[in-house]
């Protein structure tokens, strides 16, 4: 049976507590996750609007340059993205001497690298998608306002493209916070890798898994109703009419 | 029918030939090099099946060593199977009820994986990275002596990933088993340039007590002659010349 002392013993564990300590006097478990996923959604997403204006560029060689980065980190699983630069990398003696050493060393580095890389990819496709989607009389009405180009990009194409990118920009945010569930198995000690310490200490495999999963779900839900107010907010014009 | 009866005649006097030298029958561990594996003639070789014969030359008796998988070792010893366990058996409170132990035949160390030449000490500890397995006995050594001296613990899952990283030089130690480290890490390539450093750790509050050779309870005679052989393979070098075998360091600990 299920043994709900355990799970509410170790809660604290979750926090940055366990093993006496008080609760947030480390990172592990839960902040770790929030920072992992706060930290490459926001470099992702920088890094993917002027990738999303490459890709739809009509040079073919930056086009196909970002196409082939974002086909290769979404056709990979992120756990084999995350092995290749923590053990992999680690094999070649030139990586271990030159400066990003000093950074690729980090577990820590290691994993925020994979997954802004990764994230960075799917909001690329995403943005691309909706930059490509741009209604063709929003781009007319702008010419005949005699905008330039990159007038109209900044002030209507980006803009549109961010707001109708939400929905699908929610998903790619619930899927990385499960993503990063794989920060464990590179010695970090996220949700999961609290889970499975607690786990390995108990031999209980039922309970903490259980917690983790809960907290997974809990905070999927704070995200999902989070961007259900955003839509609501930015793309109340997309709307079905209520009257 | 006068070849049946041949056999049958042969078989008996197999049968009293056995009574006259006594045979004792060791079980060890099918594969679990080097302490015991099984080579293709059949025949048990390693650290433990050689422990075995040296006890039974001392014991002045046959030898037999047969294979036999761990867990169902224990049951197959009280099937009468057997008369001996010797299996690199950790001496623990739960089988001690089942069973009864010999004095410990060997106490595997746990050892810090270093650079070479590395010098350890207390002051060595402070701002190092050490690597260890999660919720291994290792790990709560570590944390109980070396944590207050500044040292910083990772946990892997598996030994060959601290291995890696120690590699890589992102640990500056790993904190093993001294068979994993020595048979896993330092006779590999990747091993090249490191080796163990300080001492070696057996304390038996997080250690254990070490191997020992089990019997039935009732055997107690036969417990008592195992432990007198044991003194005497220790004391006329002949354990010593097994260990030099399989180890390049001491497993029998104090």
């Amino acid at each position: 049976m299920i043994d709900v002392n355990l799970m509410i013993e170790n809660f604290p564990t979750f926090l940055g507590g366990g093993s006496g300590e008080p609760v947030l006097s480390t990172t592990d478990g839960l902040i770790l996750t929030l920072e992992l996923l706060f930290y490459s959604l926001v470099g992702g997403l920088l890094l993917s609007i002027p990738l999303g204006l490459m890709r739809v560029s009509k040079n073919r060689l930056v086009a196909s340059a970002v196409w082939l980065y974002t086909y290769v980190f979404r056709g990979t699983p992120m756990l084999v993205q995350l092995f290749i630069i923590y053990y992999g990398l680690s094999q070649f003696q030139v990586v271990r001497d030159s400066w990003t050493w000093e950074y690729l060393q980090e577990a820590y580095f290691c994993a925020l690298l994979a997954f802004t890389l990764n994230t960075a990819a799917y909001t690329t496709e995403i943005i691309a998608g909706q930059i490509r989607n741009t209604h063709w009389g929003e781009i007319e009405a702008a010419k005949a306002m005699g905008m330039s180009k990159w007038l109209m990009m900044r002030r209507i194409i980006i803009p549109a493209a961010l707001r109708r990118a939400l929905p699908a920009y929610s998903n790619e945010v619930v899927m990385m916070l499960q993503g990063t569930s794989i920060a464990g198995l590179v010695t970090l000690a996220d949700v999961t890798g609290v889970a499975r310490r607690i786990y390995s200490d108990t031999y209980m495999p039922f309970e903490p898994f259980l917690m983790a999963g809960l907290i997974y779900l809990a905070f999927t839900f704070l995200f999902v109703w989070l961007f259900k107010l955003a839509e609501r907010r930015w793309l109340a014009y997309l709307a079905p009419r209520k009257h | 029918m006068k070849k049946p009866l041949l056999t049958l005649g042969a078989l008996l006097c197999a049968l009293t030939a056995t009574a006259h030298a006594e045979t004792l029958r060791f079980a060890t561990d099918a594969s679990y090099p080097p302490f015991s594996q099984q080579g293709p003639d059949g025949k048990m070789t390693g650290f433990d099946p050689d422990i075995a014969q040296a006890l039974c030359a001392a014991m002045k008796v046959t030898c037999e060593v047969v294979p036999q998988d761990f867990d169902g070792i224990i049951p197959a010893l009280h099937a009468k199977k057997f008369d001996a366990i010797i299996a690199s058996m950790n001496i623990t409170e739960d089988r001690k009820k089942a069973v009864n132990f010999s004095d410990k035949y060997y106490n595997m160390p746990s050892r810090l994986l270093a650079k070479n030449d590395t010098a350890i000490n207390e002051a060595w500890f402070k701002g190092k990275k050490i690597g260890v397995l999660r919720s291994s006995i290792q790990e709560k050594y570590a944390r109980d002596h070396w944590v207050k001296l500044g040292a910083k613990l990772v946990s892997y899952g598996k030994a060959p990933e601290s291995f890696l990283d120690l590699k890589a030089s992102r640990l500056d130690a790993s904190f093993v088993d001294a068979a994993v480290g020595d048979t896993d890490f330092l006779k590999t390539p990747n091993g090249k340039g490191f080796a163990f450093a300080g001492p070696a750790y057996n304390e038996a509050k997080y250690f254990g007590e070490g191997a020992g050779i089990a019997v039935r309870k009732v055997d107690v005679a036969l417990l008592e002659r195992i432990n007198k052989a044991l003194k005497q393979v220790r004391a006329d070098g002949s354990y010593d010349k097994i260990q030099k075998k399989y180890f390049s360091f001491d497993i029998y600990g104090k």
